[in-house]
C-alpha cells in the first residue's frame, strides 16, 4: 500500500507529459518537411576555397582515416612585385573528399594553414551510390556558398600583421 | 426492429462479417490512438505521421509489411503445433467476443452463463502461448511459453474472483442480466444513474483491471516477453504473418476484455436512466424489479427500446476506449515486475483482497 502514491505520481508524469505535446507541440521536427537551422559552425560539410590551397598536404596527412586525396604540380604564377621573378607555386589537379570515409573530426580545418577548408552546416548531401559521395574539388568549391559569415575564433585578438601584403 | 426472416447462409455470413468487425475494428482503433499516438505524446513526439492523414493508415501499412514477411519455422520446431498455435490465441479473442452484448439484442450468442464462458474462453489463450513456447525449440520461447503459463493462471484467480463479486449482486451469470440489473438498479433509493458495479464494486474494478492487464502481458505484467533478457518471448521465433496474428490476438483480446469490463463495472451498453427519461421512448419496461430488490426471485426483467442494439454499439465503444486508455496508459507508465513480485502480487494481495471482497459483498447482499 506504501507503494500506491508514486504509482499514481507516475501515471500523472505520464499523463503531464500528453497534455503538455497536445498543447505545446512535440519536441520533435517532421524532417522532410520542416527543417532545423543548425548553428553556424555545425560540422555538416567541409568546403573548400580552392585559391588558397597549396597542395600542401598537411590536411592529408593528418586525416585520421586518409579521407582526402590531393595531386597537384609545381607551376609559375606572375610576379608579386614589379619587375619581380616569377614564383613557384603549386597548382592543385585533384583535392577529393570521401565522405563514406569522413568521420567529420575537423582535424583538416584545424590544421590548414592557408585557410582553405571552412566548415558548412550544409548536410543533406546523402546519395543513393556510395561512390558518389567522393566530392571532387569543384564540388567542395560549390559549398563554399554555404559557409556562414560568423565571428572568428579569436575575435577581438591583435591581428598578426603578414610580411608578404596579399592583395 | 428488422420483421423479416434471413436465411441461415444471410446471418451467418452477417455474423462473421460482424465478428471481424468486432474483433479487428476496435484493435486497430485502439492500436493507432494509443499504441501509436498516445504513447508518442507521452514522449513529447508525434508518432506515425505520414501514412494518411496524421499517420491514420500507419497500421494498414504494418500489416502489409507484415504480411510480405516470410514466414520462417525453425528446423527443430514441432511445425504443425508451431504453425497452429498463433490461431489457437486468435480463437480464444474470438470466442470471447461471442458473449459479449452490444445491445438488447446485438449479441452473437445469449448464453445463461455468459460471463462463466467468458473467463473460461480466455484461459484458451494460454493453450496457445504453451504451444507456441514449446513448439518453437528456443530456449527463449520455452521459458517465456512457461513463464506467461504461470503469470496467466495466477492472474486468472483474481479476475474470476473480481467477477464473482459482480455476479453476487447482479444475481446472474448472464450478461444482459448484469446490464439490466446496473440500469434498473438504485443507489440507496436513488436511481438517477442507475447502479453500475464501478461504485459498489470498485475493489472488484480495481482487482478486474490489474488481472487484465496481466492476462494481456502488457508491461508491467510482461515478464513473458521481457525483451531484456528473453528477446522477445513465445513469439521470439514467430516472423511475418504468425506474428501479426499474435499482434492482432494482443491488442483484439485487450479490447474484448475492456468490452466485458465495462458490461460488469460500468452498465454495458446501457446509458444511465435519467438519459433515457429525457429521450421519449427510450425507458425500459421493468418488470420484477421489485423481487430483485427484495431478493426473493432472480435479476429484474426489462425490456429495452431496440434502438439500444443502434446506440448501444456506440456506447459500448466509448466504454471500451476509455477502459483501454487506462490500460495503455498504464501500459507506457511503469516498468516490468520482477518474476518473483509478479507471483507475489496475485497470490499475497490480489486474490486475498478479491476473497474479501466477495465475503463483504456476500454478507452486503444478505443485509440488504
Amino acid at each position: 500500500m506504501a507503494l500506491v502514491p508514486g504509482v499514481i505520481k507516475g501515471l500523472g508524469v505520464t499523463f503531464g507529459e500528453i497534455v503538455k505535446t497536445v498543447t505545446k507541440g512535440a519536441a520533435t521536427v517532421q524532417y522532410p518537411h520542416e527543417k532545423e537551422a543548425p548553428p553556424p559552425r555545425a560540422r555538416g560539410v567541409i568546403a573548400l576555397l580552392e585559391e588558397n590551397c597549396t597542395a600542401c598536404m598537411l590536411c592529408a596527412r593528418e586525416c585520421p582515416d586518409w579521407c582526402i586525396y590531393i595531386e597537384g604540380h609545381k607551376t609559375l604564377a606572375p610576379p608579386r612585385r614589379a619587375g619581380g621573378n616569377p614564383r613557384s607555386v603549386n597548382k592543385l589537379d585533384r583535392f577529393d573528399i570521401d565522405y563514406a570515409l569522413c568521420m567529420y573530426c575537423g582535424i583538416c580545418v584545424d590544421v590548414c594553414p592557408f585557410e582553405a577548408l571552412f566548415w558548412s552546416p550544409e548536410y543533406e548531401y546523402s546519395e543513393p551510390k556510395i561512390a558518389d559521395l567522393l566530392h571532387d574539388k569543384s564540388r567542395l568549391g560549390q559549398w563554399m556558398e554555404t559557409v556562414p559569415e560568423f565571428e572568428s575564433y579569436e575575435a577581438g585578438a591583435e591581428v598578426k600583421q603578414k610580411k608578404v601584403p596579399r592583395p | 426492429m428488422i420483421a423479416a426472416e434471413f436465411p441461415y447462409w444471410a446471418t451467418s455470413i452477417f455474423k462473421l462479417g460482424m465478428a471481424l468487425a468486432v474483433v479487428l475494428a476496435p484493435a486497430g482503433l485502439t492500436v493507432y490512438l494509443y499504441l501509436f499516438k498516445m504513447v508518442s505524446f507521452m514522449q513529447s513526439r508525434l508518432g506515425p505521421m505520414e501514412a494518411g492523414p496524421y499517420g491514420s493508415m500507419q497500421l494498414l501499412a504494418e500489416v502489409g509489411k507484415w504480411a510480405q514477411k516470410e514466414d520462417i519455422v525453425p528446423e527443430r520446431s514441432d511445425e504443425f503445433v508451431y504453425k497452429a498455435a498463433p490461431y489457437v490465441v486468435l480463437l480464444s479473442t474470438f470466442l470471447l467476443a461471442l458473449v459479449v452484448p452490444f445491445g438488447p439484442g446485438a449479441q452473437f450468442v445469449d448464453f445463461d452463463t455468459g460471463i462463466f464462458f467468458a473467463l473460461a474462453v480466455s484461459s484458451v489463450s494460454v493453450v496457445g502461448i504453451l504451444m507456441a513456447g514449446w513448439a518453437s525449440a528456443s530456449k527463449y520461447s520455452l521459458m517465456g511459453g512457461l513463464r506467461a503459463a504461470g503469470q496467466l493462471i495466477a492472474y486468472e484467480l483474481p479476475l474470476v474472483l473480481a467477477v464473482v463479486g459482480v455476479v453476487i449482486q447482479a444475481g446472474s451469470l448472464n450478461m444482459q442480466d448484469i446490464v439490466t440489473a446496473q440500469t434498473t438498479g438504485e443507489i440507496f433509493g436513488w436511481g438517477a444513474i442507475g447502479n453500475p458495479f464501478i461504485i459498489t464494486q470498485f475493489v472488484g474494478f480495481i482487482i478486474f483491471l490489474i488481472a487484465v492487464q496481466a492476462e494481456l502481458t502488457q508491461t508491467p505484467f510482461d515478464m513473458p516477453i521481457a525483451e531484456s533478457e528473453l528477446v522477445s518471448g513465445y513469439m521470439t521465433e514467430y516472423s511475418g504473418f504468425r506474428f501479426l496474428l499474435f499482434f492482432i490476438g494482443e491488442f483484439a483480446t485487450a479490447n474484448i476484455f475492456a468490452f466485458l469490463a465495462s458490461v460488469l463495472f460500468l452498465g454495458g451498453w446501457s446509458v444511465p436512466p435519467f438519459v433515457m427519461d429525457a429521450i421519449p421512448g427510450l425507458a425500459p419496461e421493468v418488470t420484477g424489479l421489485a423481487g430483485a430488490l427484495n431478493g426473493t426471485t432472480g435479476a429484474a426483467t426489462a425490456s429495452f427500446s431496440s434502438w439500444f442494439n443502434l446506440l448501444g454499439p456506440i456506447v459500448m465503444a466509448t466504454k471500451m476506449l476509455a477502459l483501454t486508455f487506462i490500460v495503455y496508459w498504464v501500459r507506457f507508465t511503469f516498468p516490468r515486475f520482477r518474476e518473483d513480485q509478479l507471483q507475489r502480487f496475485a497470490w499475497k494481495v490480489l486474490i486475498p483482497l478479491a476473497l474479501i471482497n466477495i465475503t463483504v459483498t456476500g454478507v452486503l447482499k444478505v443485509v440488504f
